[in-house]
C-alpha cells in the first residue's frame, strides 16, 4: 500500500511534462466505481490521494509541496486574493463601514413606490437601499454576516460529518468484523443521505423549524454532512493500513487512542480541502434559502443572501440593489471555489504538469 | 444481463426501505414536527394534542411508520393545505410543464456543454479553454434564482425578446391532449402554439440549464483530457490513423461515457432546481407549486416532493447503472 516517494517525485517521465496533458493512466478507484457515482467517487479519490501522499518523505511535506505549486497557479492566486479581501472586510467591517447599516438616515430621499432611488454619490458610495440605508455600509457589515453563515454551516457539516465518518472509519479499521458491520450500516445511511438533493433537505429543515438565520445555517450545514462523512471515512481507512498503525497496535496502544491521536490527525487533509469548497456552497445555498423565504425574517440586519432576496422586488426599477449583494456572493463563492479546486489539484499528483 | 438487472432490482429494496425510514424519521421527528407546521403559532396545548391524535402521532413509532408506508404504497401523499386536493394529483397536473422545462434545460446544457468542453480540452491553455473553465466556475457560483431574475429583466422586460411568464400567451387557444403543450401542438399541427410554448421555455430553460451546463462542460473537458492521454490514443496516432478518426472513434467515444451518465443524474436534480426557476417566471409547474408550499408551510406537499425526488433519484440511478453495464462489461462482472 505505501507508495514509494520516488514514483511521484517532480522529475517524472518526460512525456508527462512534454505533452502538457494529464497523461498518467488512471487505475484509481474512480475507474472501478460505476461512473454514475462520480460525486461519491470524487470524494473518495480525494480521500485516497491525501492518504497516499502524507508519508512522502521527500524533503518538503505534502502541504509545502502543494503550496509551492499553488503559488504558481493563477487560479489559486486569484482565489486567495478574493478570499483574503473578503476576510479582511468581514473582520474589520465595523471599522470600514462609514455608517450604521440599520439606520434609515436618508429615508426621506427614497420612494420605492414612485421608483425614486438614490444611486452612488460622494457620501454613499454605492447609493441607498429601498429604505434609505447606506448600501456600502450594508455590504461591508453584510460580508461579516455572510462569512458567519458560511463558517457556521461548514462547521455543522464538518462536525456531524466527522463524527459519523470518523466512527465509521475507526470501526472499519480497528473494530474487526463487527466494526466493519457498523461501518457498513453507517455508510448505507450516508449514501442514502447523499441521494437526497442538498437544497431540498435544507428547505424541509427550514420549512419545519421556521425561518431564521440559525435555521439556514443548520439546514445548509446538515446537507453537507454526508460529504464530510464519506471523505473522512475514506481517508481514515486509507491511513488505517499504514505501518505506523500496525506499529501502534503491536505496541498495545488502545484502539480509540490509535483512532483519535494517530489516524485522525493524519486524515484531516482532504476534509480541510472540502471545507474550502463547502464554504462557497454554503453561501450560495444560504442565498437560495433566503430567496425561498426561509432566511432571516428580520431583514434589517444585513446578510447578502437576505439582501439579495429582498432586492428582487426592485430588480426592474433599481437593479443595483440586487446586483451588489449578488456580485458579493458570486465573487466570494468564486474565490473559495478557486482556492479549493486548485488546492485539490495541487495535492493530486495525477494532475501535475 | 438479466441476472444483473434482477440483482440491481433486489438491491433497491433495502435502499428504498432505508430511504423511507430516513425520510420518515427526518420529517416526523424534527423539532416542532408537523403539528407546529399545521397549526398557527398561538395554538393551545389541547389543540396540539387533538391534532396529534387525529394525525396518529400519539401511536407507537412502528405503527406510524407502517401506516406511512401503506399510505405511500397506495399513492396517498396527503392533501395539500393550499388547494385541499391530494398532493399526488397536484403533482400529476403540473408534471408536464416541469418535464418540458427540464427537457429544454437539458437540451440547452448538452448542446452547448459537450462541444464547449470538447473544444476546451482540445485547445487546452488557450483563451477558449480559459473562458470555458472560468465560465463554468462562474455558472456554479451564481445563485440560480438571481440568474433567472437577470435573464427575465434583460431579455423579457428590457428587450422584450421573450415572454416573461407562464407557459403560453394568454388568449391562445389550444387543444389539450396530453398536457404537454409542445407535444400537443405538434400533434394537432397548431404551429403557433408550438412556437409560443417554445418561446416561453427559453428563459426559464436557460436559467435552469446554468448548473448542468457548467457541470457538463467541466466534465467533458476533464474526461477528454484524460482519454487523450491514454496509451491507446497514442497507439492509434502512432499507427497513422487519421486525426479525425482518432478523435471520434477513440477519444470522443470513450470520453463521453462518464458524461452521458452524469447527464442522467443531472436530469434528476433539474426537478429540484425547478423550484428556484419556475417561481421567477410564474411557470405553472411543480417547482412553482413547491415554492408556494415553502411560503405557506404546506407540509404534505414538501414531504411528497422530497419523496418524489428521492424515489426518482434512486430509479434514475438504477437506469444509469443498467445502461452503463450495457456499455461497459466490467461493471456487470462486479
Amino acid at each position: 500500500m505505501p507508495t514509494t516517494p520516488s514514483s511521484q517525485n517532480p522529475s517524472e517521465s518526460p512525456e508527462t511534462r512534454g505533452g502538457g496533458e494529464d497523461t498518467v493512466p488512471r487505475e484509481s478507484t474512480e475507474d472501478r466505481v460505476p461512473l454514475h457515482r462520480r460525486k461519491a467517487a470524487k470524494v473518495d479519490r480525494l480521500a485516497e490521494l491525501m492518504g497516499e501522499r502524507s508519508d512522502d518523505g521527500h524533503g518538503a511535506g505534502v502541504w509545502r509541496e502543494a503550496f509551492r505549486r499553488m503559488s504558481r497557479s493563477p487560479m489559486a492566486i486569484s482565489g486567495a486574493v478574493i478570499v483574503a479581501v473578503f476576510l479582511l472586510v468581514a473582520l474589520f467591517s465595523p471599522l470600514i463601514a462609514p455608517y450604521s447599516p440599520t439606520s434609515q438616515a436618508w429615508g426621506g430621499e427614497v420612494f420605492p413606490n414612485r421608483n425614486e432611488f438614490v444611486g452612488p454619490r460622494a457620501e454613499n458610495w454605492l447609493g441607498l437601499d429601498h429604505l434609505g440605508r447606506d448600501m456600502f455600509s450594508r455590504m461591508v457589515i453584510g460580508a461579516r454576516q455572510t462569512l458567519m453563515v458560511g463558517v457556521v454551516a461548514t462547521l455543522v457539516g464538518f462536525l456531524f460529518g466527522a463524527l459519523l465518518g470518523g466512527t465509521a472509519g475507526a470501526c472499519s479499521v480497528l473494530g474487526g468484523r463487527w466494526g466493519r458491520q457498523v461501518d457498513n450500516v453507517i455508510m448505507r445511511v450516508i449514501d442514502m443521505m447523499l441521494a437526497l438533493p442538498t437544497l431540498l433537505l435544507a428547505v424541509t429543515v427550514a420549512a419545519l423549524v421556521g425561518p431564521s438565520l440559525t435555521t439556514v445555517m443548520l439546514a445548509v450545514g446538515i446537507a453537507q454532512v454526508p460529504i464530510f462523512a464519506r471523505l473522512l471515512r475514506g481517508a481514515m481507512i486509507s491511513q488505517g493500513n499504514r505501518e505506523y498503525v500496525l506499529a501502534a497496535r503491536a505496541l498495545g496502544v488502545r484502539g480509540h487512542k490509535i483512532a483519535i491521536s494517530h489516524i485522525l490527525p493524519n486524515s484531516m487533509g482532504p476534509v480541510i480541502v472540502q471545507s474550502t469548497l463547502t464554504l462557497a456552497t454554503a453561501i450560495i445555498d444560504a442565498a437560495a434559502l433566503s430567496y425561498l423565504g426561509l432566511g432571516n425574517p428580520d431583514a434589517s440586519f444585513p446578510e447578502w443572501g437576505t439582501m439579495l432576496s429582498e432586492a428582487q422586488r426592485f430588480l426592474s426599477t433599481a437593479p443595483s440593489l440586487a446586483v451588489y449583494p449578488a456580485l458579493g456572493i458570486i465573487i466570494t463563492a468564486l474565490g473559495f471555489t478557486l482556492m479549493g479546486e486548485s488546492l485539490r489539484e495541487a495535492l493530486d499528483p495525477k494532475l501535475r504538469n | 444481463m438479466l441476472r444483473f438487472i434482477v440483482r440491481r432490482l433486489l438491491q433497491l429494496i433495502p435502499t428504498l426501505g432505508g430511504l423511507s425510514i430516513l425520510l420518515f424519521v427526518w420529517l416526523q421527528r424534527l423539532p416542532g414536527g408537523p403539528e407546529y407546521a399545521l397549526l398557527p403559532d398561538d395554538a393551545t396545548a389541547e389543540q396540539r394534542e387533538a391534532l396529534r391524535r387525529s394525525l396518529g402521532l400519539d401511536q407507537p413509532f412502528t405503527v406510524q411508520y407502517l401506516s406511512f408506508l401503506r399510505r405511500i404504497a397506495q399513492g396517498d401523499l396527503g392533501t395539500s393545505l393550499q388547494t385541499g386536493r391530494p398532493v399526488l394529483d397536484e403533482f400529476f397536473l403540473r408534471f408536464p410543464a416541469t418535464f418540458e422545462l427540464a427537457v429544454s434545460a437539458m437540451i440547452i446544457a448538452v448542446t452547448i456543454g459537450l462541444p464547449l468542453g470538447y473544444l476546451a480540452a482540445r485547445r487546452r491553455g488557450t483563451a477558449l479553454d480559459f473562458a470555458a473553465v472560468g465560465g463554468s466556475l462562474l455558472g456554479i457560483c451564481t445563485p440560480v434564482f438571481f440568474l433567472a431574475f437577470i435573464l427575465k429583466v434583460i431579455f423579457a422586460e428590457r428587450l422584450g425578446m421573450f415572454p416573461s411568464a407562464f407557459r403560453l400567451s394568454p388568449g391562445l387557444s389550444r387543444t389539450d391532449i396530453t398536457g404537454f403543450v409542445v407535444l400537443d401542438g405538434l400533434m394537432t399541427r397548431e404551429w403557433d402554439v408550438v412556437w409560443d410554448a417554445l418561446a416561453h421555455l427559453v428563459l426559464p430553460g436557460l436559467a435552469l440549464a446554468s448548473i448542468p451546463l457548467a457541470v457538463i462542460t467541466r466534465m467533458t473537458r476533464a474526461s477528454v483530457l484524460e482519454v487523450m492521454g491514454e496509451d491507446y490514443v497514442r497507439t492509434a496516432d502512432a499507427k497513422g490513423l487519421r486525426r479525425n478518426t482518432v478523435r471520434t472513434r477513440h477519444v470522443l467515444r470513450n470520453a463521453l461515457l462518464p458524461v452521458v451518465t452524469a447527464v442522467g443524474l443531472l436530469a434528476g436534480s433539474l426537478f429540484a432546481g425547478a423550484v428556484l426557476t419556475e417561481s421567477v417566471f410564474a411557470f405553472p409547474g411543480i417547482g412553482s407549486f413547491v415554492y408556494a408550499a415553502t411560503q405557506e408551510r404546506d407540509y404534505p406537499v414538501l414531504t411528497g416532493f422530497i419523496l418524489l425526488i428521492a424515489t426518482m433519484y434512486v430509479f434514475i440511478n438504477l437506469l444509469v447503472d443498467i445502461s452503463y453495464s450495457l456499455l461497459d462489461p466490467r461493471v456487470r462482472a462486479q
